[in-house]
């Protein structure tokens, strides 16, 4: 990357790089000069955090009973 | 074990030991955990649910008959679900099933957020933001993590592309490390990443386009 000031536009496409924590350090303190200056970026990044919060409160889906009880009988056979 | 580098958890290492002995209650409680996410790894492999079903029965003989190869190098999850993708991989190339990686992961040019909202090239500033995204902290809780909205985002993952939908499966609900979820969907550090970056930045996009129309009828 070149060493002028982000664009927002940019900052959205790197975003996943940013919170994973992978970007160069240089990258990195571009990423955090531009958040000091821009809300619309802050706020961009505040939903980013959000939808991952919300999308840790979805359930894991349950199977039907019949396929467990066919698992099950077939790990009484594998372990006979 | 004497592995210098073990990484499972001391759990994991427990139930492999229960396993070891034939436990029931241990198999149970695995299948419960791990059968969904089993089965929809084996969907994107192969042509039918049923073939899938059969796949994940034989991913489950893999492991149990394997458990003594088990090293503990990964947690047992990743372990196992990796077992799932060899079988899948395997089978659907038995099937002559060659699906193109691009058609898991989706387009590769789509951008995070639609043009639209940031200047274009000949205006004023461009790549700003026209206008801001909206501030969801103003968003009551109870609404936020209401029935309603947790549905929109299990039918925004639904929609994604299987490997979108798979890789943000395991890292945001199931709460899976980059590196677990690379090992037990065989993805480069890269690829994972991208897929997570595109996976999230389409379930904002619903979240957004949903919360703000309830706004809009307030």
């Amino acid at each position: 990357m070149s060493q002028r000031a982000l664009t927002c536009h940019e900052v959205v496409e790197i975003i996943t790089d940013y919170l994973e924590d992978v970007l160069p350090a240089e990258d990195r303190r571009r990423v955090e000069e531009h958040l000091v200056v821009c809300d619309g970026c802050t706020m961009y990044l505040e939903q980013m955090r959000e939808t991952i919060r919300l999308t840790g409160m979805l359930t894991v889906e349950q199977i039907p009973e019949e396929q467990q009880r066919r698992l099950l009988e077939a790990f009484r056979t594998w372990t006979a | 074990m004497s592995d210098t580098n073990v990484v499972a958890s001391a759990a994991d290492l427990a139930l492999v030991e229960r396993l070891r002995a034939g436990d029931e209650t241990t198999f149970m409680m695995l299948v419960e955990e791990h059968q969904a996410t089993m089965l929809r790894i084996a969907r994107m492999h192969v042509s039918s649910r049923a073939v899938a079903e059969e796949v994940v029965q034989e991913a489950w003989l893999g492991i149990v008959k394997g458990l003594d190869g088990f090293r503990g190098r990964s947690s047992l999850r990743t372990w196992m679900y990796r077992i799932v993708t060899n079988v899948a991989k395997t089978r659907g190339q038995r099937e002559g099933r060659s699906i193109p990686f691009s058609a898991l992961a989706g387009d590769e040019g789509e951008p995070a957020v639609d043009p639209a909202w940031f200047f274009g090239a000949t205006e004023p500033s461009p790549g700003g933001w026209r206008r801001f995204p909206d501030a969801w902290h103003e968003i009551p809780e109870d609404r936020l993590i209401g029935h309603e909205t947790l549905a929109r985002i299990g039918s925004a993952i639904e929609a994604l592309p299987p490997l979108q939908a798979e890789v943000i499966r395991m890292r945001d609900v199931l709460g899976m490390s980059s590196e677990e979820v690379r090992n037990a969907l065989d993805l480069s550090e890269t690829n994972q990443r991208v897929l997570l970056h595109r996976a999230r930045s389409r379930v904002r996009r619903a979240l957004d386009a949903y919360l703000m129309e309830e706004r809009n009828e307030r």
